[in-house]
């Protein structure tokens, strides 16, 4: 139990590590390198949590697929202009008010938030795949189905924007 | 968790670390002499009787050779490139069961580094994830044609990356299960999942070439139209990395290909032997290594008989001929079963 909680801490140091990465990166390229990391360290934590067909997936799903569009976007249109982006004075202080806002909302909900497990992970076997599969097709059968009807509209849509000029 | 279960698995990941690289190595020695069979001549036979220490030489030129670096590089990104690749290749080769398992003092030891549930899937990330290499390593180079071979490395495993993982749902429907023990147990015998699946196989084999960027799908490094492709600026052993990479991932497909559709560690008349246990699973992973040794021979054979694809024949092939296919196998597959639950 000690040892995943160091694989715990470890883990939790990469991914805010790497988020933080995201943004203060000059390159794009980085930032998106930086991202993919912190999906890697999400993973882990998912296998932390007894989810390991959620995590395996997360990774084919958002490391395999969606970062490597990321980077080949960024590859293609080369965006590797290392320096500032140009923002307005107004956009700064717009951002800083935001920003402190959303700390004062998260400060006030944390602050009588009792931080505790709802269940031993390595007892809690929803995350397996079998557990997973059943309640999907048996209790969330329509929201399942209907979801995946938004992905083939949403795939459908990519393709004709893409070919707006054939037809 | 104790510690000798521990000190077990941390032997056997080294073993299976240390076969897989030897075993690349002697692909390169292997590829030359298939080589020369097809072209009928006798390939390397200068070092060491028959050029047995052909790869040990390569291996300390690339070592000796100058390191060179693109002034216009991304130091960190062109050095990590290869060193991804080469992690991300060997990853795989944890949940590959190779043989069954030893009873040694009534303890029993599998063969296999990890039985995760979800093994078939962890496959499936690990290849999904195999392009970073190639595509940091291009881009960090700085150069348009190792940019060109990197983008196209890209376009290429994604694409068939889809119609290969499809081919392996039909199997995951067949056997319910994405341990890939479970699915090499069901295979007892001659059993093998290549009599049901025989289009899944094709799919599959077709895609593992294409996923090893390997000849007749080598366009990401294809030297007449790109110079070298995403390695173009690479030298000494990073470049030494990335080719032996490609051995790895050759060795590896070759070890997936025999799990999945050729049985594993399984062989004919295995139970008519009456021998112990542990024979058995000696003589299962000699097997093992037999069926990925043919089919490391038969990605060799590919390589010297058909000439390369053209880039949008690549792509018509993989979504236009495989993808389709790999979704009609889905249905079929699941149109048996289904018919079969029923009689």
């Amino acid at each position: 139990m000690i040892f995943s909680r160091y694989l715990f801490f470890i883990l939790s140091f990469i991914a805010i590590y790497a988020a933080l990465k995201v943004l203060i990166s000059k390159k794009p390229m980085h930032s998106v390198l930086y991202l993919t990391l912190a999906f890697f360290a999400i993973g882990g934590h998912y296998i932390l949590l007894n989810a390991q067909f959620l995590a395996v997936v997360h990774i084919i799903v958002y490391a395999g697929a969606i970062m490597v569009l990321f980077i080949y976007t960024v590859m293609l249109l080369n965006l590797n202009i290392q320096g500032e982006f140009p923002k307005s004075k107004l956009m700064k202080f717009a951002s800083a008010i935001a920003g402190g806002m959303w700390l004062m909302v998260l400060i006030a909900v944390f602050r009588t938030y009792d931080l505790k497990m709802v269940a031993d992970p390595a007892l809690n076997q929803i995350g397996l795949v079998k557990n997973l599969g059943k309640v999907l097709f048996d209790e969330y059968y329509l929201p399942f189905e209907l979801s995946s009807i938004l992905f083939l509209a949403a795939m459908v849509g990519a393709v004709m924007l893409g070919k707006k000029d054939i037809y | 968790m104790d510690g000798n279960y521990i000190l077990y698995k941390l032997i056997l990941a080294s073993v299976i670390l240390l076969i897989s690289l030897v075993v690349a190595m002697y692909s390169t020695l292997l590829e030359r002499k298939v080589a020369g069979f097809f072209q009928d001549r006798l390939g390397p036979n200068r070092a060491g009787i028959g050029g047995i220490f052909q790869p040990l030489a390569d291996g300390l030129k690339l070592f000796f050779k100058e390191e060179f670096m693109p002034g216009t590089a991304d130091k960190f990104l062109y050095i990590l490139g290869p060193s991804l690749t080469m992690m991300i290749a060997l990853l795989t080769s944890a949940v590959i069961p190779w043989g069954n398992s030893f009873i040694i003092n009534g303890t029993e030891y599998t063969l296999q580094v990890a039985d995760i549930n979800v093994g078939v899937l962890y496959v499936f990330a690990i290849l999904s994830i195999g392009v970073y290499g190639i595509m940091i390593g291009g881009w960090a180079s700085n150069n348009k044609y190792a940019l060109i071979g990197a983008v196209r490395a890209a376009s290429q495993m994604i694409s068939y990356e889809l119609a290969m993982s499809m081919s392996i749902i039909a199997i995951v429907m067949m056997s319910g299960t994405l341990s890939l023990k479970d699915i090499v147990d069901q295979q007892h015998g001659m059993n093998w999942n290549v009599w049901y699946q025989p289009l899944g196989f094709l799919i599959f084999i077709v895609c593992a070439f294409a996923e090893c960027n390997r000849s007749p799908f080598d366009l990401p490094e294809c030297e007449t139209e790109l110079i070298g492709g995403y390695h173009t600026e690479y030298s000494s052993m990073k470049l030494g990395f990335y080719l032996f990479a490609e051995y790895i991932n050759m060795f590896i497909s070759s070890a997936m290909i025999a799990t999945l559709f050729f049985g594993g560690y399984n062989f004919p008349f295995m139970d008519s032997l009456n021998l112990s246990h542990n024979a058995l699973t000696i003589i299962g992973s000699l097997v093992f290594f037999v069926k990925i040794a043919f089919f490391v021979f038969f990605f060799m054979w590919v390589r010297w008989t058909l000439p390369r694809f053209r880039y949008d024949q690549l792509m018509r092939l993989g979504w236009k001929s495989l993808l389709p296919l790999a979704i009609i196998n889905i249905l079929i597959t699941g149109f048996v079963i289904m018919i079969k639950n029923h009689l």
